[in-house]
């Protein structure tokens, strides 16, 4: 139903469904607010968006007040609300008084200075002195974990915060206990947070009450350069805002994107900056006696093009990593072809997920924005929590509305959400063993470790084929969702950087003595133990460590890049900084080595690159955009006549916050990974 | 701040305590069993001397399958749990206006010369806490010692009180002026005799009335 109102005398129309405030922010009208967040459940306790409704007695907080409460004039007349009137004006102010009374003047030394919403809107509604004598009340500070800081002296007891942690995180771990001037929000007995979204209280604390601890004291918000990115932390790319000064990055914050993060981010995306800074490669190596040691590129290129001539073309591989974008996968794949080699896989973990099904049976169909259309889901072999921490609180978030039946075929974690647990290996996965004849609307979650079983191609066509039973394969849904836990591998499969053959799959080309020389992408998962291997990439990692012939490359944030996110869709990185030392953009690295090697690909800068990727992978066009496609080949699968074996699925991620190289350099990441691991302890 | 002390004992219900506690949870729709928490922190606190320490606040946290802090933010917002150690007699002497008026202030540092400082226990086991209104402004000031309320206090009956816990004596609660609950005073008290209540029903006019029939 749509309601006629009048607001500060102009009239408009809106859904009834909606709240004042929202009804004001429709119409451009900024009304100041510290409490209430669109995102978050409301609690009307900041009274800084108190507005005007006529006939009220007094000023309503407009974030608490339903449209389809607005009573009409006693002769008809429409309901009207006045935002800018006097009465408005001194009762916000009022409202900011009683705020600032409690609040220490420390913007100085305070690090949200610069983008604090209570500095901000004192501006408008504070006034110039303070009419309180008395002391001040003191806080005592939390320590709730490595992450995040806190000052709660300046807290003005929004509860955005705990509301965050109880509703969206779905870790009941903050609180506000005593009551009135004595409130404090803390965890019980100052316990750390342990939920993997905790950074998220930082960007909603209007105050400087909850900061970041890395980033503590680091930098002031206007001297940073702001980047907008894409994350490859985990498969769904967050959309991010990466902020640096000069050659470093100083924080990342999360960008608006409510087909994927909404406005979360997870911790190992906020906080996994420190790591681009040490453990950089920053000049090629080159072993000699069993070290390595820093040389010139010119060297190091001479000695891996006298390498690559002396070996059998049929003898050399490549792996790509899990954050490398597609242009590098392109270039890689090119090179590999002009050497005349067939032999490259971007599956270093091991996957048996190939493309030879069609891009449905790789992509996480239903959509992430989708998961709160769905009914039902039944998540196998999978753990959202740690696979992609906010694709989980989509879930929950669908959950928390209520009618909607989960099921877990695998291990039993903590999701924050309830589940009803079918059984523990793919022989659950049974029409008989999942009530699901009643619903519509069902997401099939199958996570990546399902493809490092032997069984897992032979699972998602029994997960397809009970999708095409219960109906959810149709025109306007397709509930078949595969989970990737790595940026890079969904871009991987489009460009089909596979081996021909099987044989020659990451993890055993790594281990075989028929590849002599192994080109590793930025592939720091796999164990290479073959004659000569060569890395690109950023980080001394495992990689590095083995390698041969180390070329210094550039991370995620310091390069222009396509990367596909687990739904197939189409996003790009953006240079924030460059990488250090001698490192080089990776693309520029392939391309001379094709010409050292003279088998030149002809490509002189990054658009030329792109637009040749997109001339022979048009599936590369349209940033933002998601290619659809059905499954394919699938019958000869089932005639193939394997069988599913009984064994129990495991999860592979058994540290959440070190699965990547740039994650294992940063010192944060360590500290929480360690945090975890001795709050497990003391739990048993 | 209140600090939770750690009491070593493990906490339970006893039999008795458990059947209470579950008579309330099924005061409750099923899955909102949390909202007994109140009553639930309330048995607590009485079986285990009037105080909740963190191991009772685990142990409920578990029994109404709530997040510990969530149990926390109720035991500090009621003033009536208590997260530290009381004494076997525990004083909540009202400090709000019309007690403070008749007196409060000269009752609270007799409890300070007496027992010691707020929320402390004293040797002889007596302890005592300011609280806002206790409800019962017409017989300030009032005093709750543990579940009886002792009104219209001057400081000799609050001393003899405290003399009378020391020496183990039974103590008088209710009024201490002489007067049956809010009644006015007994000496302002007179009993009509019948003849007077018809003298005063004769006068009464009855303007209401009147008006009408006229």
């Amino acid at each position: 139903m749509s309601k006629k109102i009048l607001i500060n005398g102009k009239e408009h129309e809106f859904e009834e469904n909606l709240t004042l405030i929202q009804a004001l922010e429709l119409t451009d009208i900024e009304v100041p607010r510290f409490c209430y967040h669109d995102k978050l459940s409301i609690a009307g306790n900041c009274r800084m968006c108190l507005v005007e409704v006529k006939g009220a007695p007094k000023p309503v907080a407009s974030c608490h007040f339903s449209l389809s409460d607005l009573r009409p004039g006693p002769n008809g007349e429409l309901p009207e609300v006045l935002t800018n009137t006097d009465q408005v004006h001194n009762a916000r102010k009022g409202a900011m008084e009683f705020l600032l009374v409690n609040h220490p003047l420390d913007c100085p030394i305070c690090d949200q200075g610069g983008e604090c919403d209570l500095q901000d809107q004192a501006l408008h509604y504070g006034i110039n002195k303070s009419r309180y004598k008395e002391n001040k009340r003191a806080v005592d500070n939390k320590n709730i974990g490595p992450l995040v800081k806190t000052t709660m002296t300046r807290c003005i007891h929004c509860t955005r915060c705990v509301r965050f942690t109880s509703e969206v995180a779905g870790t009941e771990e903050l609180g506000a206990i005593h009551r009135g001037e004595n409130m404090e929000i803390t965890t019980y007995l100052e316990k750390g947070m342990s939920s993997e979204l905790q950074g998220n209280i930082i960007d909603l604390c209007p105050v400087g009450a909850l900061t970041s601890k890395p980033y503590e004291y680091h930098a002031r918000p206007w001297e940073l350069r702001k980047t907008e990115s894409i994350d490859v932390m985990d498969g769904i790319g967050s959309n991010i805002r990466i902020d640096s000064k000069g050659s470093e990055v100083m924080r990342i914050m999360p960008r608006y994107n409510e087909e994927i993060n909404e406005e979360w981010i997870s911790d190992k995306t906020r906080f996994v900056w420190d790591g681009l800074k040490t453990q950089r490669i920053d000049t090629p190596y080159i072993r000699e006696n069993g070290k390595l040691i820093p040389v010139s590129w010119d060297i190091a290129l001479t000695l891996l093009t006298k390498l690559i001539k002396k070996t059998d073309p049929d003898r050399i591989g490549a792996i790509a990593g899990d954050m490398v974008s597609a242009e590098e996968m392109f270039l890689m794949k090119k090179l590999m072809e002009k050497i005349g080699s067939n032999k490259y896989d971007c599956r270093q973990d091991g996957s048996i997920l190939g493309n030879q099904y069609g891009r449905s049976s790789y992509i996480f169909n239903p959509t992430i924005a989708g998961i709160e259309n769905a009914d039902a889901i039944v998540i196998i072999g999978s753990n959202p929590r740690m696979e992609s921490p906010v694709l989980n609180a989509r879930i929950r978030k669908r959950w928390l509305t209520g009618n909607l039946s989960l099921y877990v075929i695998g291990q039993e974690h903590d999701l924050t959400y309830d589940y009803t647990f079918i059984g523990d290996s793919p022989k659950s996965i049974d029409l008989k063993n999942i009530p699901l004849s009643d619903f519509k609307n069902i997401i099939w979650l199958l996570g990546d470790d399902v493809f490092l079983r032997d069984d897992g191609t032979i699972i998602l066509s029994q997960v397809i084929d009970c999708a095409e039973k219960t109906g959810s394969i149709r025109e306007d849904w397709n509930g078949v969702a595969v989970l990737h836990k790595y940026a890079s591998r969904v871009a991987g499969l489009d460009l089909d950087f596979l081996p021909q053959d099987e044989k020659y799959c990451a993890k055993k080309m790594a281990s075989s003595s028929e590849i002599e020389l192994l080109f590793l992408l930025d592939a720091d998962e796999v164990d290479a133990k073959n004659k000569h291997t060569v890395y690109i990439g950023s980080h001394g990692d495992r990689g590095a460590t083995n390698a041969d012939i180390v070329l210094p490359g550039a991370c995620y944030t310091e390069k222009n890049g396509l990367y596909m996110n687990t739904e197939g869709r189409l996003q790009e990185t953006n240079r924030a900084v460059f990488p250090p030392g001698d490192a080089r953009d990776n693309w520029k690295i392939i391309v001379e080595i094709s010409k050292r090697v003279k088998k030149s690909l002809n490509y002189t800068n990054f658009e030329d690159v792109r637009a040749g990727l997109r001339k022979e992978y048009p599936i590369f066009s349209n940033i933002n955009h998601i290619e659809s496609d059905t499954f394919h080949g699938l019958d000869q699968l089932s005639n193939r006549k394997q069988k599913l074996n009984g064994n129990a699925f495991s999860n592979t991620i058994t540290d959440y916050y070190l699965t990547n190289s740039i994650a294992r350099s940063s010192k944060v990441m360590g500290e929480c990974s360690m945090q975890k691991n001795s709050i497990e302890i003391k739990n048993g | 701040m209140t600090e939770n002390k750690k009491n070593n004992n493990n906490f339970s219900f006893t039999k008795e305590n458990l059947l209470l506690a579950e008579r309330e949870l099924k005061k409750y729709p099923k899955g909102r069993e949390g909202s007994a928490i109140i009553s639930i922190l309330w048995i607590a606190q009485r079986q285990n001397k009037g105080w909740l320490s963190s191991d009772i606040i685990d142990y409920i946290a578990k029994f109404l399958d709530l997040p510990q802090i969530r149990v926390m933010e109720i035991a500090t917002f009621y003033t009536m749990f208590n997260l530290n150690p009381v004494g076997a007699h525990h004083f909540q002497i009202c400090g709000t206006t019309p007690c403070m008026l008749s007196g409060s202030e000269k009752l609270k540092s007799l409890l300070r010369e007496e027992i010691g400082e707020q929320s402390s226990v004293s040797k002889d086991n007596l302890s005592w806490v300011e609280v806002e209104c206790l409800g019962a402004c017409c017989n300030a000031p009032v005093i709750q010692i543990n579940d009886d309320y002792y009104e219209d206090l001057a400081v000799t009956d609050l001393k003899n009180i405290i003399d009378d816990l020391r020496s183990k004596k039974e103590i008088k609660p209710g009024s201490y002026k002489d007067r049956l609950s809010s009644a006015p005073d007994n000496k302002n008290i007179k009993i009509l005799t019948e003849d007077e209540i018809e003298e005063i029903a004769k006068n009464r006019t009855k303007p209401g009335l009147e008006a009408k029939n006229a």
